[in-house]
This record gives structure tokens, sequence and C-alpha cells, in this order.
């Protein structure tokens, strides 16, 4: 099953108008993803956890999220410090962790974390559907949109189909092994994905074209931008002004 | 197959995302309305794929087939890796916003390279379209861990270890999946050839 975990809760954050999430979401992650040293990071970690707090999202979901990405980067302590070259801190047998390759690794974990939490708390708080048209007000070519809410549309469909499929090659006495037959079976289910896409697609675009489509889907959802907005909208530019300021501050001092 | 966000330099990102915008946009140029909604199905199927794990020895990966998706749309495989890309970022936040350009071309470049070299070889038939076939998938997964690799070394050479651990454990997958797209092809071509042009 495909799930939203976050996005049809009822916080202050889902209420905020999806307009200024995605800009905060996208401005602040290039700041973040921008920034080479310790500094704004640890104002940006702190604001993100502070609105994925303010969101009240499912915790065990949140968990989960967390802990895929610093799988990653988990990964990255475990390789980083021995390989770059620098002053050596400490060393576990033949091999020395250097302290930039540590620094490294604490800049690349809070800035993911920092991004990862604030994309949740702003971006996967709202529907796709709601993202979409959020996204033609924000003049996303229409086309690119309508191609997404087509893939989203068809996602939960797609994988209906696969269960289904999955489903009676187990009931044929299917046992997935790392053998050619698995290989096999799986590349007929795929190719079988794809061809009922293909043949369903037929049947959408005629449907389309039956109802005098003419390149986009219309979004009922009047976004308003209210008071309590303009409030955060204030808000989220202080906290890039805090971020940016500590980046000044540490070159400064 | 996915960067994580925190992770690559300003210019890679910068460079990643001007690139994926002008692929998209040829893309959606060869992609007219009426082809559209094939684009976005298929787009859903490719992030369904993506969600199928298969058991490697002890351990399990999941499906690319980037190469399959390539050899379907062609240039159309830009948009629809973006979109498919961008739902795995909203929808289970692999990748994010920054990296979503480099993301992109990981998938879609190889997907457009394939379409190119091998698509015209996997059409015809007997032991040609087979290799074609098994190309298609092997160089689809070869191509992205490369771009994967030159994402991670033009960000910095301090990352050439890891970026050797992450191409070579995509060894065995790059193997795996040129098997499973000469079946899918096979496939394919008896049940809809009219799929592939």
């Amino acid at each position: 099953m495909i799930l939203e975990p976050f996005a049809f809760e009822n916080s202050i954050i889902h209420r905020l108008d999806p307009r200024l999430r995605l800009v905060f979401a996208v401005v602040f992650s290039i700041a973040t993803a921008l920034t080479q040293s310790f500094a704004p990071l640890y104002p940006a970690l702190g604001i993100s956890i502070i609105l994925v707090a303010m969101a009240r999202l499912d915790s065990l979901a949140l968990i989960k999220r967390i802990a895929v990405v610093n799988v990653f980067v988990l990964f990255l302590w475990v390789v980083l410090p021995f390989t770059y070259e620098g002053d050596a801190v400490f060393i576990i047998g033949p091999l020395a962790a250097t302290e930039q390759g540590l620094m490294l690794c604490g800049l690349i974990t809070l800035k993911s974390n920092a991004i990862l939490l604030v994309f949740i708390s702003m971006v996967a708080t709202m529907p796709v559907a709601v993202m979409g048209h959020a996204m033609g007000r924000l003049k996303v070519p229409p086309k690119i949109i309508l191609l997404l809410l087509l893939t989203y549309r068809y996602i939960f469909v797609i994988e209906q189909e696969y269960q289904r499929l999955l489903r009676a090659a187990r009931v044929r006495g299917f046992a997935p092994k790392t053998s050619m037959h698995t290989y096999r079976t799986y590349a007929y289910l795929v190719g079988m994905l794809f061809v009922r896409a293909s043949e369903r697609a037929k049947n959408v675009d005629n449907a389309m074209v039956c109802r005098g489509f003419s390149g986009e889907f219309h979004s009922l959802t009047e976004f308003a931008f209210k008071p309590v907005d303009s409030v955060a909208a204030v808000l989220m530019v202080l906290a890039l002004v805090i971020i940016e300021g500590a980046r000044w501050a540490s070159i400064l001092i | 197959m996915h960067i994580s966000e925190g992770i690559l330099s300003g210019e890679v990102l910068a460079v990643g995302t001007v690139l994926a915008v002008a692929g998209t946009a040829i893309g959606l140029k060869k992609l007219d309305y009426d082809k559209i909604a094939g684009a976005g199905i298929l787009a859903s199927a490719f992030f369904v794929a993506s969600l199928i794990h298969y058991p490697v020895g002890p351990s399990s990966v999941h499906l690319i087939m980037n190469g399959v998706v390539g050899l379907i749309l062609g240039w159309g495989a830009f948009p629809a890796m973006l979109a498919a890309l961008t739902l795995h970022a909203v929808m289970f936040q692999y990748g994010g916003i920054t990296v979503l350009g480099v993301n992109t071309l990981i998938m879609a470049v190889p997907a457009v390279l394939c379409y190119g070299l091998f698509r015209r070889f996997a059409l015809k038939g007997g032991r040609v379209a087979t290799a074609a076939a098994f190309l298609t998938g092997f160089c689809a997964v070869l191509f992205g861990a490369v771009l994967t690799g030159a994402a991670l070394m033009f960000t910095g050479k301090e990352f050439l270890e890891v970026t050797v651990a992450l191409v070579g454990s995509y060894f065995p997958i790059m193997i795996i999946e040129g098997i499973i797209t000469v079946f899918c092809v096979e496939f394919l071509k008896k049940v809809q050839p009219e799929m592939l042009g």
C-alpha cells in the first residue's frame, strides 16, 4: 500500500497556504544546501525541528523517514573520516580518522536532517493534488504539472494491479528466490504493468478528449492568503534572516 | 539510486538542475498532449516498479527499470522520471528539492542514452536483440551509477572511496537488471510490440 502519512492531518502547519509552504521549503533547502560552515546549521536544524513539532505528525512514520535518510549518512560516517586526508584525531588499527573528515560528516548530517525535516513539515504535509495546483499558481509550466498529477493519480491504480498480479503468481506457487525463474517472473510482472499502463493510457486519453480536455486540470481550491499566512510569512523570513545572520556572524568574527 | 539532500556542492546541484530542466524541456516538446497521458501512466508504472523488491542472496534490492522506460519513451523519459522522482521525494522523502535535478539526470540520461544506442538492435530478432536488451538494462544502471559517482566526485575528491564502494555495490544489480530487461523486452515484443515503436 502506498500511503501519504503526513498529508491529511490537521495542524497549524497544514492550514497554512500551500504556496507559502512550497516557497519557504525551496528557499530554506537551497540556503541550507549551500552552507559550508557549522554556524548557520544549528539555527537551521532548530527551526526545522520546531516546524516538524508544530505539524504534529505520526511519530512512528516520522522516525522511519528520518532513519532512511540517516542510514546513508551513517555509511558516510563509516567511510569518510578514514579516507579524507588531514590531521589524525584518533586511530583504529591501521585506520586514522581525520578532523577534516569528521567535520565534513558533521556538516552533511546537520544539512541532510535540517532539509529533510523542513521538507516533511512543509511539503509532505500537503496532498500531491494540492501541491500540483499550488505549483500552477507559482507559474510552473502546466504540462509538467499535468504529467505530475497524472502520475500521482495512477500510481495507486498500478500498484493495486501489481498486487493482483503478485497474488495470482503466489496462488500458483511463486516464491521469490535468487533464481532465473524468479527474475523471469518479475520481468513478466513488470512487463505486464507496462502493458496495462499503456492500455489504460489509451482509454484515459480517449475519455479526456471526449470531455473536451484542453491541457489543464482545473482546481476548485481557492488559495487564499489569510492573516495567519502573513504572520507565518514574517516568521519564515525571520527564520531565514537568523540563519543567514549566523552565517555572516561566523565569517566576520 | 537517489542522492540525499545536504551532500552535493552548490555547483553540482546548480549544473544538475540546469541540465535536468533542459532535458525536461526537450522531452516535453516531444510529448504532445495526446501522448501525455501515456507518459504519465508509464511514469506511474516506473514508480511502482521501483517499489518491487526481489531477492539477491541474503539481501533484497528494488527494480529500477529506467532502461525499459527509455526504450518506450525516448526523450519523454526525462519529464516522466522527473514526475516519478518528485513523487518519490514528496511521498517517501527519497531525495529532495535541491537534488531533484541531479537525481533526474541519474535516471533519465541513461534512459535516453540506451534509447539512442540500443533501441534499433533491441527491435530486431535473435541474439542481437537479446544482447541489446541486456545492454539496455545493464548500461542504464551502470551509467546511473557513473553519474552518481561523477556528482560525488565533482563535489569533492574525498568522496573517491565512497564512490568506488557505491558503484561497486551496483555491479550485481547491473547484471540482474540486464537479465530482467531481456525477459521484459521479449515479453513486450510478444504482447504489445507497438509499445516499442
